[in-house]
């Protein structure tokens, strides 16, 4: 029987991966090229992989960088980062990418998710939503790696962008990105309500028991990063994954 | 030589990604004469029936591609929306299929089980229904890749290899003679996937 899926990810900041705290701060923790391959032979379920500089530099995705990246592991990936136009997402098909994972474009061309997903499916594309808490404890979403407050309420924007053809939303809470306390539980739970399509969270988890939160709060996927990069409380890099019987452990205790 | 056939709209870089690792050699083409020579033929696809089919047809590729498989009896691998265009029909679309195995398509229907999502998305489990070479030394407890909404229904129950289970059970792989279908992403299920391509690529 299918078993949520656990997905490291890794963010790219120029040549190297990094490891943020609520979207700042990052810290330099290796070669992408290095860390795919520890992640491959790990078998991991899939990667999620996300330039966090693209978008604010302007510029497209650093396909040479990622075909490179990609080339030797076997499993889906997903990229986020920089996308704007149907001819990049191509491009990056091309290069062995399985999904493209998309936020800031949706605002100014939301058209882009509904030619892509028609063209190559909605399983391929991927709706992200990062969201805060603000003042009074209400979500706010937020594009350009948390830069930019977008004022839409998100379950509108998730609904429209799933009629547009997303098949996949990536959610994440920027206040845990990092924290490693737990995931957003309350956000799981209001949003995954309207979500027919898999969701994906992210933001929080620092242990198998974060994970067993989120899924029965209707998580169909976990990311991590933290939790897949560092060890002990110094937090040395160390990239890990769980065995594949603990994680069906873990979670067949929440089914 | 494996020639990936290139209907435009599939994620070709994994599947060669993963021949070369193999050892193997691969080109991506949708060029009839290449195809005309093609000793071993994937046929991978994501994205909707009726817009793979019109590829196919636009590059005039349906004619030779069904002669090398029906005549010549190349042996073709199709993966994911490349197994279902090998049947007659789709209920995605309205074009036909390339019919060569006596097989359908349908939605994943789940009538009276309300928390299975669609698409299918994830690692999942095969049963294997028949002796193949396609699953030959396989790894202990093999897990693949799906991404799917819509599944095979094969009218010849003995060729179905595998099954798996997502709601109610479904074909994940088919064979005849020198056709092969997997519903499931080889080129993205680590070992087992490598082991699948492996068997296909030293055997056919």
């Amino acid at each position: 029987m299918l078993r949520n899926r656990v997905i490291p990810t890794l963010l790219l900041k120029g040549k190297g991966l990094v490891k943020t705290t609520k979207f700042k701060n990052p810290v330099y923790i290796g070669d992408p090229i290095n860390a795919v391959r520890i992640f491959n032979v790990k078998e991991v379920d899939e990667l999620i992989l996300l330039d966090i500089t693209a978008t604010i530099e302007r510029r497209e995705p650093n396909f040479e960088k990622i075909r490179e990246i990609v080339s030797e592991a076997f499993m889906p990936i997903g990229y986020g980062g920089g996308i704007k136009t149907l001819d990049e997402i191509e491009k990056l098909f091309r290069v062995g990418i399985e999904k493209v994972i998309i936020n800031s474009a949706l605002f100014s061309n939301p058209e882009v998710a509904k030619d892509a997903a028609k063209t190559f499916g909605n399983q391929s594309i991927v709706l992200a939503i990062d969201v805060k808490k603000d003042f009074w404890g209400n979500y706010k979403l937020f594009s350009n790696s948390g830069k930019n407050k977008q004022n839409i309420l998100i379950a509108d924007h998730i609904k429209k962008n799933i009629d547009n053809g997303c098949g996949e939303i990536f959610l994440n809470n920027i206040d845990r990105d990092g924290t490693m306390i737990g995931y957003d539980v309350e956000l799981i739970e209001r949003y995954s309500r309207i979500i027919d399509v898999p969701l994906i969270v992210a933001g929080g988890a620092g242990n198998l028991h974060h994970f067993a939160e989120a899924i029965k709060a209707g998580a169909d996927a976990i990311a991590a990063g933290s939790m897949f990069v560092f060890q002990g409380i110094h937090r040395a890099v160390l990239l890990n994954y769980p065995k594949y019987s603990d994680l069906e452990k873990i979670i067949n205790e929440v089914l | 030589m494996i020639t990936i056939i290139d209907v435009g709209m599939a994620n070709l870089g994994s599947i060669t990604n993963m021949i070369n690792r193999l050892g193997f050699k691969s080109e991506i083409s949708n060029d009839i004469s290449k195809i005309k020579l093609a000793k071993s033929i994937i046929l991978p696809g994501v994205g909707s029936f009726d817009r793979a089919i019109c590829n196919l047809k636009n590059l005039h590729l349906i004619e030779p591609l069904k002669k090398k498989i029906l005549l010549d009896k190349i042996p073709i691998l199709g993966i994911c929306l490349g197994m279902q265009l090998l049947t007659k029909k789709s209920e995605e679309g309205k074009e036909e299929g390339l019919n060569i195995i006596d097989a359908k398509v349908v939605k994943f229907n789940f009538t009276d089980i309300t928390n299975l999502k669609i698409p299918h998305m994830g690692w999942n489990l095969v049963e294997q229904k028949k002796k193949h070479i396609l699953f030959d030394d396989m790894f202990q407890n093999p897990r693949f890749y799906f991404a799917h909404s819509y599944h095979v229904i094969c009218n010849e129950k003995e060729n179905i290899i595998t099954t798996t289970n997502y709601g109610y059970d479904f074909v994940s792989s088919f064979a005849k003679e020198n056709v092969m279908g997997v519903q499931f992403h080889p080129e993205k299920s680590h070992k087992y996937g490598m082991k699948l391509l492996k068997n296909f690529t030293e055997n056919f």
